[in-house]
C-alpha cells in the first residue's frame, strides 16, 4: 500500500491503496463516488469514463500511482446543480433505460463539448463509439448532445 | 366507468401500520436529492398514512407509490406508479416514488421478465389507486353528510357542492381507518390524464448525478469485498489449490472454498481482484469439454432426427411433402450468446445467526429468496431481499447463482459481503442464450404452400408453449413442428425474448426467401396467408389475433412507403409477435462509401394502452438497437468447454455508429396493456437479413452476419 494526495472534483483526498489501484476503485472503494461506473475493466466499454485534466479517460486501467497533480472530475462532480447542459438534455430527452452506462457516456459526451462545440454527427459517433450501451439508448444519447450543444 | 369488485390480492389493501415513520425518512432523503422538482411540490408531510401497500398518503397532500417490480431498464419503476396514480386521481408532480421490498402477500408476481410487468400489474395497480380513491371521497362525503355520488375528484383534491373541498392530504388519517370498499370504479380510458402523457424516469435525477441506485454501489457499515474463482470451463472442478501469493497481497483478508469454487474475501474490491488472479488452482476434467463445431454438428443431427411427439400436427406434413411438386428447405443457425449487462453480476449478503438480508439487483426475489432458504436450511420468512436498480438484466438476473453464491460467502465467513463479478467472471459464468438450429421445409404444389414443417434443435431446451401454435399455423393444410433437445453441461438461460429472439429471424428470412422464390411480394405473400387463416383455416389454437397482426403489418407498410422501389434503398420486411405485443419492421439498406448500411427501421406496433409515450419509445428503439447488434455481431463461441470471447475486447456489441435512425408508430388502441421490454427485438433480424438480401440477392442463414457475410464491409 501506498499514500497518495488526489484532487477529485476540486477536493482533496488522502488515500492509502496499492500503487497499481486503477482509478475506479479508489473513487468507488475508497472515496464511496459510485457514479462512476465498472463494465470491463479494459477499456471498451467506456462506462468508468472520467475527465483527468479535461480530457476523457477510462478510469477502469488508469492506476492511481500515474496520477500525480493532475485533477479528476466525475459525474458527481460534473456540474454543482446537476445542470450542465448535457444533464439537462438527458432530462428533456429521457435518455436512460437501465441507466448504467449513462454516467460514462455523460463525461465522454461532456469531454467532446469542451474540445468541439458543434460536433457533427459524424464527429458524434466518433467520440463516443468507445461507449457501449446494451440497452440501446443510441439515438436519444446523440439526440441529447446535439440539443446540449446548442446552449454550450 | 367500469366497476370492478376488489377480489384481487384483497390482503394487499390491508392497512398495513397507522403510520410509517420510515417511509417519510426515505421520502425525505429523496426530496433532498431533488431540488429542482421541490419547489412545485406540496411540502413534506410531518406525517404519513398507509392506504394500502401500494401508497401512503402525506398530510400535506404528498403521495408515495410503491412501484412493486423489478426495475431493470423497461421503466416500470416510472411506469406501474403511474397507473395508480392515474386512477387515484392526483397531479402527477405530488408524487413520489419508492421501490416497494419483497412481500408477496401484498404484491403478485414481483419478477422483471417475459415483458409482462404491466401486462400482468394492469389491473391491481389500477385497483389499488381506485380503491384509495374511493376510501379519500366516501370519508370526504361521511364528513359533508352527503352521497359520495355528489363528489368529484381532481388533482387529490375532493369537491363537494357549494364550493365544499378538501384535499387528500385533509383526509387521508380518516380515509386509513376505512374498511376496504367491495367495488371500486375504474375510469375510462377515454378519460386518463397520466396514463398516455410522457412522463420522466423518475431516478433521473440520481442516474444524472451518480447517486448509488444499483447494487454495484451498494455498501453498508462492516462490508467486506468477494472475488470468486470459478471452474474455468464448463466439465471441469477444483481439485486443489494454493493461495500463498493471494493471502500475501495485502488488504486481503481471508479465502475460503465453498464447492468448486474459491473466494477471495479483501478490504476493497481492487485487492480482491488481484487476489482472485494469484490464486494458483488445478482443475480436473469430470465431463465433457464441449465446443463450438461439436454443438454445431450434433445439433444439425438433430434436425434430421425423426421426432414421435409433434408440437403442434395439422393434417400430415409427410404426405403433404411427398405429394408436393417442389421442396423448399432452409436451415438456419444461431450461436450461444452471453447477456452482457452493463453492471455485471453482484449480490451483498450478510448472513449471521440472527438474520439473513440481501440486496441487489434481481429479476426474481421471490424465486431466488426460497433457494436462499434451501441452501442456507432457513426459513423463507427469516430472509430479507431488498431490490436495486438494475444494470440491464436481459434474463441473466433471472437466475440468482450470483445470490447464492453471496449467501454461500457470508454464511461461511461470518462478513457481510459484497461479491462482485469481474467482466471475465461475467462471460465464463453465464446462463447464456442456448445454441439453436431451425430447419424450415415448405411443400408446394400448383403455386401453394400444401405442407409446412418446422424443426428445432436447441441446447438444452425447446421453444415455448404455445410458440408452435405461431403463425404461420392455421394457414397450411399440412402443418408440423418438432423440437429437439441436445443436453448440454454449459448452463443456459432465458436471454431477451427467449427463442423468439432467433426464431423469429429465421421464419421471417424463411418466408421473404419463399415469397420471392414463389416470384411473390414479401407483404403480398404473408397476407395471404392470414386470409387463409382468417376464412379457411387449418387445425385450433392458433396463437395470434389475425386482425391485431395484420393491422400492424399494414402500418409499417403504408409508413415505409413499402413496394416504392426508391433508387438506393434496398428494403426488408419483418413481422412477429412475441410476449402479448404485434410488431412488424421494415429496414432500409443503403450504400455508403461502398458498404451497405442500414440506414432506417419503421417500426409498427400493437401493444394495447401505451402508458408512458416517452419510455416506450425507448424500448422500443432499443429492442430494436440490440436485435441488430445481436444479429450482425454476436459471435460467442466454445473451445474445449470455455467461452473464448470472454470481454469486449473479443465480443462485439453494437455501437452509436451502427445505430439506423428508427421511425415507431404505435397503434391507437384502448386494449388493455401488453409489454415493450422484449417484443421489437425479434423482427429486428430478419428485417435488417431481408434488407441485405435485397441489396445484394445474398440470403444469410448464420447468426451472426458480420461472421458469415463478406459484403458488410
Amino acid at each position: 500500500m501506498a499514500n497518495y494526495s488526489i484532487k477529485v472534483n476540486g477536493e482533496i483526498h488522502e488515500v492509502s491503496v496499492h500503487p497499481d489501484t486503477p482509478l475506479i476503485w479508489v473513487l468507488r472503494d475508497n472515496l464511496g463516488l459510485v457514479g462512476t461506473k465498472y463494465g470491463c475493466g479494459v477499456t471498451e466499454c467506456g462506462t468508468c469514463t472520467v475527465h483527468i485534466d479535461g480530457i476523457a479517460m477510462r478510469s477502469c486501467t488508469y492506476p492511481i500511482s500515474n496520477l500525480g497533480s493532475q485533477t479528476v472530475t466525475t459525474i458527481e462532480g460534473l456540474s454543482k446543480n446537476a445542470d450542465h447542459p448535457l444533464q439537462e438534455a438527458w432530462r428533456e430527452y429521457d435518455v436512460p433505460q437501465c441507466g448504467y452506462c449513462q454516467s460514462g457516456q455523460i463525461m465522454s459526451a461532456a469531454a467532446l463539448l469542451s474540445e468541439n462545440k458543434k460536433p457533427t454527427d459524424r464527429e458524434i459517433d466518433q467520440a463516443m463509439r468507445g461507449n457501449i450501451c446494451r440497452c440501446g439508448t443510441y439515438l436519444r444519447v446523440k439526440k441529447a448532445i446535439k440539443h446540449a450543444s446548442k446552449s454550450i | 366507468m367500469t366497476l370492478i369488485k376488489t377480489k384481487y390480492k384483497r390482503r394487499s389493501f390491508l392497512k398495513v401500520s397507522a403510520a410509517a415513520s420510515g417511509g417519510m425518512i426515505l421520502g425525505f432523503n429523496w426530496l433532498a436529492g431533488c431540488k429542482a422538482d421541490i419547489e412545485v411540490m406540496k411540502a413534506i408531510p410531518s406525517e404519513w398514512f398507509d392506504i394500502n401497500a401500494f401508497l401512503k398518503i402525506g398530510d400535506t397532500g404528498l403521495v408515495t407509490i410503491f412501484s412493486p417490480n423489478p426495475e431493470i431498464g423497461q421503466n416500470i419503476k416510472t411506469s406501474m406508479p403511474m397507473i395508480v396514480a392515474e386512477e387515484l386521481d392526483v397531479n402527477w408532480k405530488d408524487v413520489l416514488v419508492e421501490q416497494a421490498g419483497l412481500n408477496t402477500e401484498w404484491y403478485k408476481r414481483q419478477v422483471a421478465g417475459g415483458s409482462q410487468s404491466i401486462r400482468q400489474g394492469w389491473e391491481s395497480l389500477r385497483m389499488a389507486g381506485a380503491t384509495a380513491r374511493k376510501m379519500l371521497v366516501d370519508t370526504a362525503a361521511e364528513e359533508w353528510g352527503i352521497d359520495p355520488g355528489e363528489c368529484s375528484v381532481s388533482d387529490g383534491v375532493v369537491n363537494g357542492p357549494e364550493g365544499k373541498s378538501m384535499g387528500y392530504g385533509e383526509l387521508a388519517a380518516k380515509a386509513a381507518l376505512r374498511d376496504i370498499p367491495e367495488e371500486v370504479e375504474l375510469k375510462d380510458p377515454a378519460d386518463f390524464k397520466i396514463i398516455g402523457n410522457s412522463k420522466k424516469n423518475v431516478d433521473m435525477d440520481g442516474i444524472l448525478t451518480g447517486r448509488p441506485l444499483f447494487g454495484m454501489d451498494y455498501t453498508r457499515e462492516g462490508m467486506i469485498h468477494a472475488v470468486v474463482l470459478r471452474p474455468p470451463a464448463f466439465g471441469m472442478e477444483l481439485e486443489s489449490y494454493n493461495d500463498n501469493d493471494t493471502k500475501n497481497i495485502s488488504g486481503v483478508l481471508d479465502v475460503i472454498q465453498f464447492g468448486n469454487k474459491i473466494a477471495v474475501l479483501a478490504e476493497n474490491t481492487w485487492s480482491a481482484m488481484k487476489g482472485q488472479k494469484a490464486l494458483k488452482a488445478e482443475w480436473k476434467v469430470s465431463g465433457e469439454l464441449e465446443n463450438t463445431a461439436l454443438h454445431d454438428s450434433r445439433l444439425l443431427e438433430l434436425l434430421d432426427k425423426k421426432s414421435e411427439t409433434p408440437r403442434r400436427e395439422d393434417g400430415d406434413v409427410f404426405k403433404g411433402l411427398e405429394e408436393a411438386d417442389e421442396i423448399f428447405e432452409r436451415t438456419y443457425e444461431a450461436p450461444f450468446l452471453p447477456h452482457s449487462c452493463m453492471e455485471p453480476m453482484n449480490f451483498f449478503a450478510d448472513v449471521t445467526d440472527d438474520k439473513a438480508e440481501f440486496v441487489g439487483p434481481i429479476q426474481t426475489p421471490e424465486w431466488t429468496r426460497s433457494r436462499i432458504a434451501e441452501l442456507l436450511q432457513r426459513e423463507v420468512a427469516d430472509i430479507k431481499i431488498d431490490m436495486t436498480r438494475m444494470g440491464g438484466g436481459f434474463g441473466r438476473r433471472l437466475y440468482g447463482d450470483f445470490a447464492l453464491e453471496a449467501a454461500e460467502i457470508s454464511s461461511i465467513s461470518g462478513k457481510p459481503i459484497k461479491l462482485s463479478f469481474s467482466r471475465e467472471d461475467d462471460m465464463l459464468a453465464g446462463t447464456y442464450r442456448p445454441a439453436s438450429k431451425y430447419r424450415f421445409k415448405a411443400g408446394l404444389k400448383a403455386g401453394k404452400i400444401n405442407a409446412y414443417h418446422l424443426v428445432e434443435a436447441c441446447v438444452n431446451g425447446q421453444m415455448f408453449d404455445p410458440m408452435p401454435n405461431n403463425y404461420p399455423a392455421g394457414a397450411i393444410p399440412n402443418f408440423r413442428v418438432d423440437s429437439h433437445t441436445l443436453e448440454s453441461n454449459i448452463t443456459t438461460g432465458a436471454w431477451r425474448a427467449p427463442y423468439a429472439n432467433f426464431l423469429a429471424y429465421a421464419e421471417q428470412a424463411f418466408l421473404d426467401e419463399l415469397a420471392q422464390h414463389l416470384g411473390k411480394d414479401p407483404v403480398d405473400f404473408r397476407m395471404e396467408l392470414f386470409d387463409i387463416a382468417r376464412n379457411n383455416p387449418t387445425g385450433e389454437n392458433l396463437n395470434y389475433d389475425i386482425d391485431k397482426y395484420v393491422g400492424v403489418i399494414n402500418l409499417a407498410k403504408e409508413k415505409s412507403n413499402w413496394g416504392q422501389n426508391l433508387p438506393g434503398v434496398f428494403q426488408g420486411f419483418s413481422a412477429y409477435y412475441s410476449h402479448n405485443t404485434y410488431v412488424a419492421e421494415v429496414a432500409e439498406v443503403v450504400v455508403e462509401n461502398d458498404v451497405p448500411v442500414i440506414k432506417k427501421i419503421y417500426c409498427a406496433i400493437d401493444c394495447g394502452i401505451v402508458i408512458n409515450p416517452v419510455a416506450a419509445l425507448n424500448q422500443v428503439e432499443g429492442g430494436i438497437i440490440d436485435g441488430i447488434g445481436h444479429a450482425m455481431y454476436g459471435n460467442f463461441e466454445f473451445e474445449n468447454g470455455q467461452a473464448k470471447q470472454q470481454n469486449f475486447n473479443t465480443y462485439r456489441l453494437i455501437r452509436m455508429n451502427e445505430a439506423p435512425e428508427i421511425e415507431t408508430y404505435f397503434v391507437e388502441s384502448q386494449n388493455d396493456p401488453t409489454g415493450l421490454g422484449e417484443p421489437t427485438l425479434p423482427p429486428a433480424g430478419g428485417a435488417i437479413a431481408n434488407a441485405f438480401a435485397a441489396f445484394s440477392g445474398k440470403r444469410f442463414y448464420k447468426q451472426p452476419f458480420m461472421k458469415y457475410e463478406n459484403i458488410l464491409g
